[in-house]
């Protein structure tokens, strides 16, 4: 397995506290990006950034438009724009049309993501409602990515993580608390 | 690395952008790469290709098609009043300004199919000065303009409008500026008559006429560093001193050549003015 170069995330309903179980327990010397895609309302993401933030040993912010991915900071999707992934791996906005009738969609997120970092891309995809992230997740894969999806039985809402399961595109599917372990340790055993 | 297939992908995008350059005169090489594809895909997708490859001979022989192609390329998606907040401070704190000018001309670039230059232009109604003032809405898309131009919209999309124009600090009901039948609403000509549709290309048009106001909200996202300082530029170029210029929520002027020329008047809504102006 390649070294994994970043990390990208999306969940929808009850995601909010799945990200709290999830990032805070990640360590301070990750040395990847993460980038999370949260369906929100459109004033939520202060919301989950100040919910997160407080608890993280990792950097949290708005993933701003033309600025790189960073290693070892938690870049979060503003409320309203789809967060793309340009080739060279820094951060493109877009106001197109809602996906799934969402903005920001995590298949926008995915897709993108597989294309600038292929095969040393790592995707979670978390609790949801709706099947949004599913065809991300098989992009991913094509792409020769890495895929965590949250163990059904496990979420509060178990549309999206059934969904990506069921497109063949999960390598590991794991319960809440475990998936932070994972990510460290598949980012950590990567390192050059 | 990415795949193979993901090489390949932007192996054709790039022959794509380069037959629609050089056969139409339409240059996307400095648009976003990541957005770009993907409306490039979907473009492949509606025409029936099944690879973008299979776009090149549609691009180079079939002359009816680069309507649709700019309408697909072009991200013709917009709302009336999006980010309310931002029109109420056009209104609240900007118009006032802008009040003080015997005529009034606003430019309002990228404007797809319109729905941002009627909430302008019911702005200016609501604050009396729509008389003296004149919108100059463009777009690269003349399919788009053709559809703003019509004024014609759902009679559904109005009732989703309502509440963000109530925010906006609307004092009617935006039913009030339509008529509306058979669940379509037609933008009334008092609203219409002071809004020029017109084409214009921002990537290799020049500066059209001297403005007191550009806004210009969710373009520059779609484009790289060097086209969004070259954009800037032209704003810097068209605005008379004093004048504003209106960003997206997320767009900022960044390492922009051009940045020294404007000063943020409300950061956090991207309003900015043109040094050099009365305080």
């Amino acid at each position: 397995m390649k070294r994994i170069r970043a990390v990208a995330m999306g969940c929808s309903a009850g995601g909010i506290a799945a990200l709290h179980d999830i990032l805070p327990a990640l360590p301070a010397n990750l040395p990847v990006p993460v980038i999370i895609v949260c369906h929100s309302g459109p004033a939520a993401t202060d919301l989950l950034s100040a919910a997160i933030r407080r608890d993280c040993r990792l950097p949290v912010a708005e993933a701003q438009e033309r600025s790189p991915a960073l290693p070892g900071h938690i870049h979060v999707a503003p409320p309203d724009y789809h967060l793309l992934i340009e080739p060279d791996g820094t951060f493109a906005l877009s106001a197109e049309e809602r996906i799934h009738n969402v903005r920001p969609a995590i298949d926008a997120l995915l897709e993108t993501a597989a294309e600038a970092w292929g095969e040393e891309l790592l995707a979670v995809l978390l609790t949801g409602a709706n099947e949004d992230g599913a065809q991300g997740m098989a992009a991913v894969k094509a792409a020769g990515g890495h895929c965590i999806v949250q163990d059904p039985s496990d979420a509060v809402a178990d549309v999206m993580p059934r969904a990506a399961i069921a497109r063949g595109a999960a390598d590991w599917i794991a319960p809440l608390d475990r998936i932070a372990f994972l990510i460290t340790s598949l980012c950590q055993d990567s390192r050059p | 690395m990415p795949s193979r297939s993901d090489g390949l992908r932007a192996l054709e995008v790039d022959l794509f952008v380069e037959a629609l350059a050089r056969r139409h005169g339409y240059d996307f090489s400095q648009y976003a790469k990541a957005s770009l594809r993907r409306r490039v895909s979907a473009l492949a997708q509606s025409l029936g290709c099944a690879t973008i490859a299979d776009l090149l001979p549609r691009v180079l022989h079939d002359e009816a098609l680069l309507p649709a192609i700019l309408s697909t390329l072009s991200v013709p998606v917009t709302e009336m009043f999006r980010d309310p907040l931002v029109f109420r401070a056009i209104a609240e704190r900007l118009l006032p300004v802008l009040a003080t000018y015997p005529r009034l001309n606003i430019w309002q670039a990228g404007s797809a199919t319109g729905e941002e230059a009627y909430s302008l232009a019911i702005l200016l109604e609501e604050a009396g000065l729509l008389q003296k003032a004149q919108i100059y809405a463009t777009d690269i898309n003349d399919t788009a303009i053709a559809k703003a131009e019509e004024g014609i919209v759902s009679a559904e999309h109005i009732a989703r409008y309502e509440d963000a124009y109530r925010k906006a600090g609307g004092n009617k009901s935006l039913s009030h500026y339509f008529s509306q039948g058979y669940g379509f609403a037609k933008i009334s000509s008092a609203i219409k008559d002071h809004i020029s549709f017109a084409h214009h290309n921002l990537v290799s048009d020049g500066v059209f006429c001297e403005v007191n106001m550009v806004v210009c909200r969710n373009v520059l996202i779609y484009f790289d560093k060097k086209l969004q300082d070259h954009v800037l530029g032209l704003f810097g170029s068209s605005l008379s001193r004093g004048g504003f210029l209106c960003l997206g929520l997320r767009e900022n002027l960044g390492t922009s050549a051009h940045a020294h020329q404007f000063m943020a008047v409300d950061h956090e809504l991207r309003l900015f003015r043109k040094a050099g102006g009365s305080q």
